[in-house]
């Protein structure tokens, strides 16, 4: 059985592309046959985050155009086994990507025998991030907590469950969960910044994990490495959750606390 | 940042109060709009009660039609069902 779980969001910027290749690699180091695709034609960035951009040779759309074989698009991670990258392509045009295409490579994957199918959505509503969603079996809608970002997943939801396959064939509705990043416990103390039961009270999805705000996340981007390849940061470990709970693992709540200085962080400054 | 300020109630700070609440007020507005948020189940009970009727009579897929209307005190749940004009294989009892 394989399910195509889509990470999307609707407002740019808040973490998808970070929390698809964080998931998926977690995923695969759980030992689960995984494939991250990036729909974000014309703009691809999934490839960077996961440091294949130089392995890049053929893409989404010359798979679906039939101008190379799935197998010859799919880009194997080379520190992770089970994990496949497929690259999204750089043409501007917006048309590229077509349902019926999407659907076809989606139903070779999962002939391939793949486990999960993560499906990176560009920001947005367009085609793209419709596409992204349409066929999903499950939802990780990423929200940081902020007023417009939230405003954006609640108009993400909607659109899940009345513009998607399931929603349009009559079947059970896609799964939602609710992904927070950028959280800084901190400030939702002083009372500058939603909480998450502030969040989850508005969007009324189930929570799949709260993502602290880190350095962490730069510097994996920078290095090309998903931030849970570390598994000594915040982020690293507090994705790594979020993975256990995708699985059906129950875990605490981590990082939602604020973190007590100690003496010497307190006498400079720093956590 | 005044004095009394250190003594004042740190939980919930006006700002990210405002912006729960202006959330709230927008979301329902926007949800009571678009329909965005019909209930999940509506699909599924779509299916089956056109299961029901077909064990009567022979409608087609788009016979049954919902709409759900929210409004600020109730929601409204409206359901019609298109008979065929022919009603095959009933008899009419009169």
């Amino acid at each position: 059985m394989s399910k195509v779980l889509v990470v999307t969001s609707g407002k740019g910027g808040v973490g998808k592309t970070t929390t698809s290749a964080a998931i998926s690699s977690g995923l695969a180091m759980a030992g689960k046959k995984t494939v991250v695709i990036d729909f974000d034609v014309g703009l691809r960035n999934l490839d960077l985050i996961m440091g294949v951009e130089r392995r890049v040779v053929y893409d989404i759309v010359n798979v679906i155009h039939g101008e190379a074989g799935l197998n010859q698009a799919l880009i194997r991670h080379k520190e992770v086994d089970n994990l496949y990258v497929l690259p999204a392509s750089q043409t501007k045009d917006k048309d590229a990507l077509s349902e019926d295409g999407v659907g076809k490579v989606l139903d070779d994957l999962r002939e391939e025998g793949f486990e999960y199918i993560v499906c990176d959505s560009p920001a947005g509503i367009e085609r793209g991030a419709q596409l992204a969603m349409y066929f999903a079996d499950e939802a990780i809608v990423v929200s940081n907590p902020e007023i417009s970002s939230v405003r954006d997943s609640d108009r993400m939801l909607g659109i899940l469950a009345s513009k998607s396959r399931r929603a349009k064939e009559g079947e059970t509705a896609i799964k939602e969960h609710l992904l927070i990043t950028r959280y800084a416990p901190d400030r939702v103390g002083t009372g500058e910044m939603l909480s998450v039961e502030d969040m989850m009270e508005i969007l009324a999805v189930p929570l799949l994990g709260v993502i602290p705000e880190s350095n962490a996340v730069l510097q994996a981007s920078n290095a090309g490495r998903p931030v849970n390849l570390d598994k000594t940061t915040d982020a690293g470990q507090a994705y790594e959750d979020a993975v256990a709970r995708l699985l059906g693992e129950e875990r605490p709540m981590r990082f939602i606390e604020i973190e007590k200085k100690g003496f010497l962080g307190r006498l400079f400054g720093r956590s | 940042m005044g004095l009394l300020d250190i003594f004042r109630n740190r939980t919930q700070d006006p700002s990210a109060k405002m912006a729960k609440e202006r959330l709230q007020i927008l979301i329902a507005h926007e949800r009571a709009q678009g329909q965005h948020r019909a209930p999940t189940y509506l699909p599924e009970m779509q299916k089956e009660i056109l299961e029901v009727i077909r064990k009567y009579v022979h409608v087609e897929d788009d016979a049954v039609k919902f709409e759900v209307e929210h409004n600020e005190q109730y929601e409204l749940f409206e359901l019609n069902i298109t008979l065929p004009e022919k009603l095959e294989g009933t008899q009419r009892r009169e």
